[in-house]
């Protein structure tokens, strides 16, 4: 007998609970948009926080209540902003892909016996947390000479959601194939080393360094004097020195790479000059 | 002092300290572990737990004293509080939706995890062997969430430093965490014997 009125007991129990739900759920029910559930399939759902939204959901309902921007996922690129504004019944501008860049090129090589040959020198051994953040936070601004330099404790390849930074020879290198353009490595970065460029360009400086000449050199081996040569040399007067350091313009440059022969420090990078065509934009 | 307040003082400071549901009693530890990577999301688990134990504490006191007690079921108690705390978390979750979005926002993602928490369950329980009457059962909820908050908190902040550090490649993550809260359970010891009167 006891156990049919638990049976009851019990069974009622759940059936009043049942009951409740149902009700609150048709009474606390909030309609939602299907624009939203439609734009949240069309982001690649990697939720790297490049849009500068918690998550590809956050970005969707700020692109559906029309605070953000179409073409603000890195990842997704012109493909998913094009979907994006055909969801939402608006035009949208063709997004073009781009890459991280880590303008140092203070990789440190060694000879055999352990002498530094080329790279930025490192002025003090540090043996605190392995985080680039911790690291740059020490006084004398850092253990490295230079003090724009990538301090290579990889705080940018544990931001990286799709493994395309990595750290050689102490600097941070972006694979160009792997990365999507999100930026996240740039958000953690304490130098802010890290600046989007076109992928596969040809000519890009990598340094960031803005001291004055003498200072880099005592630095580092391949840090940007801003002696002018490139300046000079540019037959498109894509170049300019601001603040000791070189900078291109890329709506006039057209990766002839002349640049690149004449850098006293090897820092201008065009290891792609025969290896991809030009690309015409 | 009037017996009743002293009473309600006193489950004030066990629930919080020399009870601590997490750190003496050892209930509720899945999300104790799993979500004190960082102490904004500790935060928010421990509000979500704060509220939805308070709520828990006053249903299952309804339901033991109303049905079970008279119907002589107590020994259902279990099997039941986990029913009334399942429902109250959905219909808490469904109203917060509608009527707070706010609050929903943030507590959202954390209230359906609490569903199975041990540490709702334990409170509830709890309440019925102390022989708690309702304002004593409430306050134990909202007291003992207020005790996962500080422990959860607590610990996440160890967390965000041990996972920055340089330590053994064996320890790293969940081994140095359980260690971590091992010793700050043993810390919690020392509030063993804490009274006011």
């Amino acid at each position: 007998m006891d156990i049919l009125i638990a049976i009851a007991v019990l069974g009622g129990l759940g059936l009043i609970f049942g009951a409740v739900l149902a009700g609150a759920s048709k009474l606390f029910y909030v309609e939602t948009d299907p624009r939203l559930d439609q734009l949240n399939e069309c982001l690649p759902g990697a939720n790297c926080g490049g849009c500068g939204y918690a998550g590809c959901g956050g970005y969707a309902e700020a692109v559906l209540n029309g605070e953000a921007e179409i073409g603000k996922c890195a990842s997704g690129g012109n493909e998913c902003a094009q979907a994006m504004a055909a969801i939402m019944g608006i035009q949208a501008q063709e997004v073009t892909r781009k890459v991280a860049l880590v303008r140092c090129s203070g990789a440190k090589t060694y000879d055999k016996d352990g002498n530094m040959v080329t790279g930025a020198r490192i002025k003090a051994e540090y043996e605190g947390f392995k985080d680039c953040i911790a690291a740059s936070k020490v006084g004398g601004n850092g253990p490295l000479s230079c003090k724009f330099g990538c301090l290579g404790f990889g705080t940018c390849v544990k931001a990286c959601k799709y493994d395309a930074i990595h750290v050689v020879n102490g600097v941070a290198v972006v694979d160009e194939d792997k990365c999507v353009g999100c930026m996240s490595c740039a958000n953690v970065c304490p130098r802010s080393l890290i600046v989007p460029v076109e992928p596969y360009r040809n000519v890009v400086i990598a340094c960031a360094s803005l001291a004055k000449g003498a200072v880099t050199t005592r630095g580092c081996t391949a840090g940007c004097i801003g002696c002018g040569l490139c300046k000079k040399i540019c037959p498109h007067d894509a170049i300019t020195i601001e603040r000791n350091l070189a900078v291109i313009d890329y709506s006039k440059c057209d990766n002839c790479g002349l640049c690149a022969t004449v850098c006293p420090k090897k820092l201008i990078k065009d290891s792609n000059v025969e290896k991809t065509p030009l690309p015409q934009v | 002092m009037n017996p009743y307040v002293q009473s309600l003082l006193g489950i004030l400071l066990s629930a919080i300290l020399t009870e601590n549901f997490i750190l003496v009693k050892f209930y509720g530890i899945c999300p104790f572990m799993g979500v004190s990577k960082k102490t904004d999301t500790a935060i928010g688990m421990g509000m979500a737990v704060t509220f939805v134990m308070a709520i828990a504490a006053a249903a299952c006191w309804a339901v033991n004293e109303l049905i079970l007690v008279n119907l002589g079921l107590e020994y259902m108690q279990t099997v039941a509080f986990i029913l009334v705390i399942a429902a109250i978390v959905q219909v808490v979750e469904m109203f917060l939706k509608k009527a707070i979005p706010a609050l929903y926002k943030a507590l959202g993602v954390y209230l359906p995890l609490i569903t199975t928490n041990c540490a709702v369950l334990g409170v509830a329980l709890v309440n019925v062997q102390q022989g708690y009457d309702f304002l004593q059962s409430v306050l134990n909820g909202a007291a003992g969430g207020v005790g996962f908050t500080v422990a959860i908190v607590l610990f996440a902040s160890i967390r965000e430093r041990t996972d920055r550090s340089n330590c053994p490649e064996s320890f790293k993550g969940y081994p140095l965490a359980l260690i971590a809260a091992g010793l700050l359970a043993l810390a919690f010891m020392g509030f063993s014997g804490l009274k006011i009167f």
